[in-house]
């Protein structure tokens, strides 16, 4: 069952190589930027023939991303990038196909799509730019607004519920999420290059800032002054340790997870949990994914787990009907069963 | 039995009715096989609820399925000569459809007091007038069955749910046909069952027994004429699986893979339905999460290279308006189909129409022209699925393929053809590491882009739904959008050159045209027929091609006195021809009742307007 469609190749591609000639219109200074440079840095590294990546957008500032990577690209409709993207792997395994949206593109009007192709786990890399806010229409809340704050259709404050994607996408059964920010480009490459690698739906929440419609909306864990003690990267089979001193960890007291620093309180690096990115049961991914306020955000691949995609089980099923199919052509189909000749 | 009893007829309508579990469309479909198996023509048609079991033996849960077999068979037939009524609520319901003096076969049984009273009868319906206009047959159909049912050790569920196979065998008595094409179907349909094998059996056979037995309907043996068809080897189909196979066929001709994106939707999942037997020839078929993303999946497969489909109806295509425009924009060959039913909203799911029309036409923002098609009969659907995946591998663009309800599930004789004979189809393939290819060249002659497809060398590019200029990116510049709107538009219109010319039936020399479009064929064809053949003087013409239409519609359309639009809605191609040949005035002939037009009523308004 475990196959690769993806054609690979020695060729040695550059960030150049990646580069399209068209002019990126994205705000200066909008995370956008790092984002896409953190992608033209991961393609190199993949050894996927260029030819056969697909980028699929959706609609949004995120979703202008195809314009500006040397791919083939298709910039859909609002919402829709998952289901055009599940037809373009179904009607070709043998391409690398790249999902890019927003939060309102991918949860809101897309949420449906999104939690099937997760569900499928066909083989996508998904990512999601989550800067909480609908940017491209100019500042109205999204699904992933923080609860009470004011925007152009919040006047008065939210009094919706956001979405957490890493919640969603487990609640999902999926098998793959990684979160990181913009800011810190070299982990978001590395988690690229991990998302590609994935047999199945990978997803990727990165928290990217709209410096013009939600400016700072992740500055509390992004600043460089808080960034090490509000967010931790969790790293497969090492212990959860954060902070500016390395020096605190996170620990399941049985109930919950909670922060402990280590040398306080008789605690030791024995008592932080050691992350597994594999177990297939969500429950301690959740709540990492859950994590914020008293614990730190986060970051890195927290879920990675082996389940055959539905790439590997569509083309297995194809590969088993064809052998055992009764009929050689439509001509054989069309003349079984009851027929005469008049 | 002797010859003497037997009357030579024509053609003759049968129509099957009972509880929806009945296995009414079972009866209809086994007598139709075998009709069209001992060498009659064909047409059947489904008459069902949206219901899967509605409350026993009422009137909302009555199913049925007429078919019309005969020498020379266009559509499903008016009225019945025979109805077969499984219980009251069949019976009150369906007592319509037969004609005066029909034979009508009920299950006497059933019609106890109480289910008398929930079909809404206060008293008796067989009254001595009742008996007088129809040949009425009390046919103990329950009490017989459950007698053979113990006989052979069948607990009674199992036994009531081969009460069918004794209707079936009493109307095999009455049309002089042989039980060993049934029987034949029996043994292979349930062959890891004996049991069930040998009670289904037992009991058809013990319906021709007491059909025979039964004195009172020996003169009404019917011998039907056998068909005068072409050469050529025939089966039986159903619109919705020819739909189904001419997309296969044209992905076996077009040699481009098959994918079909789809949400389950009445009347067309059985486009699916069938598509899904067959990835052994390669059908990539993909049920969705929803309408949308049904057409969204589709066009993306069609970016990657794929003869992509989907298949709805009118509640699914409003759904799928937004990306419909997508794939206007990207000029990807798409083709849906929608198997129209009564509408608006949910409407009338298990009933026909053909009010979707406008939708295909206008049902987009902007401006956003495709191809629309249209099949005319059950069998047609597989051409015509066919011509659309033709037109859209060729011309690069969105076709929207309109069948019905009334087409889907009913079913004809299909000649069969061979794939080899039938057009070919040339997508219009870019070729790799092409140094002058631009996204939005065309072709000068069609106007048709090139395909380059994901995978393929030096032809990376963009499409999406934002407007681009010919070369591929992005542009909002004026002008350009004016030349862009002006091209897609106009390689639409320019399909026109590739289509055949419009024909005229009937008598041409008439002063009445008559026009219909897509599923009503059959009964206009007949109506038509009938009043030539009485010394009227009719003419007929019948579109398949709806969009662009024919090149010389206008001039047909100008040479009549009178014409008259015949349709299953309040008048959509009427009004599209209007806008089109405002210079021609047109009647209509419009019914929305879910139902297919009756030869009586179409030639009752023919007759009116040629007195006019």
């Amino acid at each position: 069952m475990e196959r690769h469609f993806v054609p690979k190749t020695d060729a040695e591609y550059t960030k150049i190589d990646f580069t399209s000639d068209q002019m990126v219109k994205w705000c200066p200074g909008c995370g956008d930027h790092a984002i896409l440079a953190s992608l033209l840095a991961a393609f190199p590294k993949l050894h996927d023939k260029k030819e056969n990546i697909c980028m699929v957008s959706g609609i949004g500032c995120s979703s202008r991303i195809p314009y500006y990577v040397d791919t083939y690209g298709f910039h859909g409709i609002h919402g829709r990038a998952c289901a055009i993207a599940t037809g373009v792997k179904l009607a070709n395994p043998e391409l690398s196909v790249w999902v890019n949206m927003g939060d309102g593109d991918s949860m809101a009007i897309g949420g449906n799509h999104l939690i099937h192709a997760v569900r499928r786990n066909q083989d996508l890399d998904i990512t999601i730019f989550n800067n909480e806010i609908y940017g491209l229409t100019k500042g109205q809340y999204s699904p992933t607004t923080k609860f009470g704050q004011v925007t152009k259709t919040s006047p008065f404050g939210t009094i919706d519920y956001p979405f957490n994607p890493g919640e969603l996408v487990m609640g999902a059964q999926g098998t793959f999420f990684a979160r990181t920010l913009d800011c810190v480009p070299a982990l978001t490459t590395d988690i690229m290059v991990r998302a590609a690698e994935h047999d199945g739906t990978s997803v990727i929440e990165v928290l990217q800032n709209c410096m013009i419609f939600n400016d700072k909306t992740h500055a509390a864990i992004t600043d460089r002054a808080v960034r090490d003690d509000r967010t931790i990267v969790l790293e497969h089979g090492k212990p959860m340790i954060f902070g500016k001193e390395k020096n605190k960890g996170l620990r399941f007291n049985g109930r919950q997870l909670e922060a402990v620093t280590i040398g306080e309180n008789g605690i030791t690096i024995d008592d932080i949990m050691v992350h597994d990115e594999t177990t297939e049961d969500t429950g301690i991914h959740m709540m990492l994914a859950h994590m914020g306020g008293d614990l730190p955000v986060a970051l890195g691949v927290i879920r990675n787990v082996k389940k055959p995609s539905y790439t590997q089980l569509y083309e297995h099923q194809m590969d088993e009907c064809k052998a055992s199919c009764k009929y050689t052509c439509v001509d054989d189909l069309l003349n079984s069963g009851d027929t005469w000749e008049v | 039995m002797s010859n003497n009893q037997i009357v030579n007829r024509d053609d003759l309508v049968v129509r099957f009715a009972g509880d929806s579990g009945d296995g009414m469309q079972l009866s209809g479909t086994l007598f139709s096989d075998a009709s069209a198996l001992t060498g009659n023509d064909i047409a059947t048609f489904p008459d069902y609820p949206a219901e899967i079991r509605a409350p026993h033996n009422t009137i909302a849960g009555v199913s049925g399925y007429q078919v019309h077999v005969g020498s020379h068979i266009y559509s499903s037939g008016d009225k019945c000569d025979i109805l077969v009524a499984m219980n009251p609520a069949s019976f009150k319901s369906q007592l319509k459809w037969a004609k005066k003096g029909a034979t009508v076969i009920v299950d006497a049984d059933t019609f106890t007091t109480e289910a008398m009273e929930k079909a809404g009868y206060k008293e008796n319906p067989f009254t001595e007038e009742f008996e007088h206009a129809y040949t009425i047959v009390h046919a103990p159909i329950t009490s017989f069955t459950q007698r053979i049912g113990q006989e052979l050790g069948a607990d009674k569920k199992t036994a009531d749910k081969s009460r069918n196979m004794f209707a079936l065998g009493m109307i095999f008595f009455l049309t002089n046909k042989t039980l060993e094409k049934t029987n034949a179907y029996l043994e292979r349909k349930f062959a890891k069952k004996p049991d069930v094998v040998k009670l289904n059996k037992a009991v058809l056979s013990e319906g021709y027994e007491y059909a025979e037995k039964l004195e009172l309907i020996h003169s009404k043996i019917v011998e039907v004429a056998q068909a005068q068809m072409p050469k050529g080897r025939y089966r039986n189909i159903t619109g919705n699986v020819a739909t189904a196979w001419g997309l296969l066929a044209a992905s076996e001709r077009s040699g481009r893979r098959l994918f079909l994106g789809s949400y389950p939707i009445t009347p067309a999942t059985d486009v699916m339905v069938e598509l899904s037997k067959h990835k052994g020839l390669g059908a990539r078929v993909f049920q969705a999460e929803d309408e949308i993303a049904g057409i969204c999946s589709a066009i993306g497969a069609s970016y990657a290279g794929a003869l992509a489909c989907t298949s709805t109806s009118g509640p699914g295509l409003s759904l799928k308006s937004e990306a419909l425009g997508l794939a206007v924009m990207t000029e990807l060959p798409l083709v849906v189909v929608d198997v129209q039913r009564g509408g608006p909203s949910t409407g009338l799911p298990t009933k026909t129409e053909q009010s979707d029309l406008n939708q295909a036409l206008y049902g987009r923002n902007g401006e956003a022209p495709l191809i629309v098609v249209a099949a005319s009969s059950s069998a047609n659907c597989f051409y015509w699925a066919y011509t659309a995946a033709k037109l859209a591998l060729e011309h690069m663009t969105p076709v929207i393929l309109l069948t019905d309800g009334y087409l889907g599930n009913g079913s004809q004789l299909f000649r069969i053809p061979k794939v080899a004979d039938l057009p070919s189809i040339t997508p219009r393939l870019a070729k790799p590491n092409d140094p002058d290819y631009r996204p939005f060249r065309r072709d000068p002659e069609t106007f048709a882009r090139e395909w380059a497809l994901p995978g393929m060398e030096g032809l990376r590019h963009r499409v999406g739904g934002l407007e681009k200029c010919p070369d591929g990116p992005l542009s909002t510049d004026p002008e350009n959008h004016a030349l862009m709107v002006y091209n897609r538009q106009e390689k639409v219109n320019r399909v026109a050159n590739y289509i055949p010319e419009q024909e005229v039936k009937g008598n041409p020399d008439a002063d009445l045209l008559v026009v219909g479009w897509g599923g009503t064929a059959g009964a206009l064809t007949l109506a038509v027929e009938e009043l030539n053949n009485e010394g009227k003087k009719v003419a007929y013409t019948h579109f398949n091609y709806i969009c662009p239409l024919p090149k010389n519609t206008g001039d047909i359309l100008r040479k009549y006195k009178k014409i008259v639009v015949c349709e299953l809605n309040n008048g959509q191609f009427a009004g599209y021809l209007r806008t089109q040949y405002p210079e021609c005035p047109m009647h209509q002939y419009n019914k929305v009742m879910g139902l297919p037009f009756e030869v009586g009523e179409l030639k009752a308004e023919f007759e009116r307007l040629l007195e006019m």
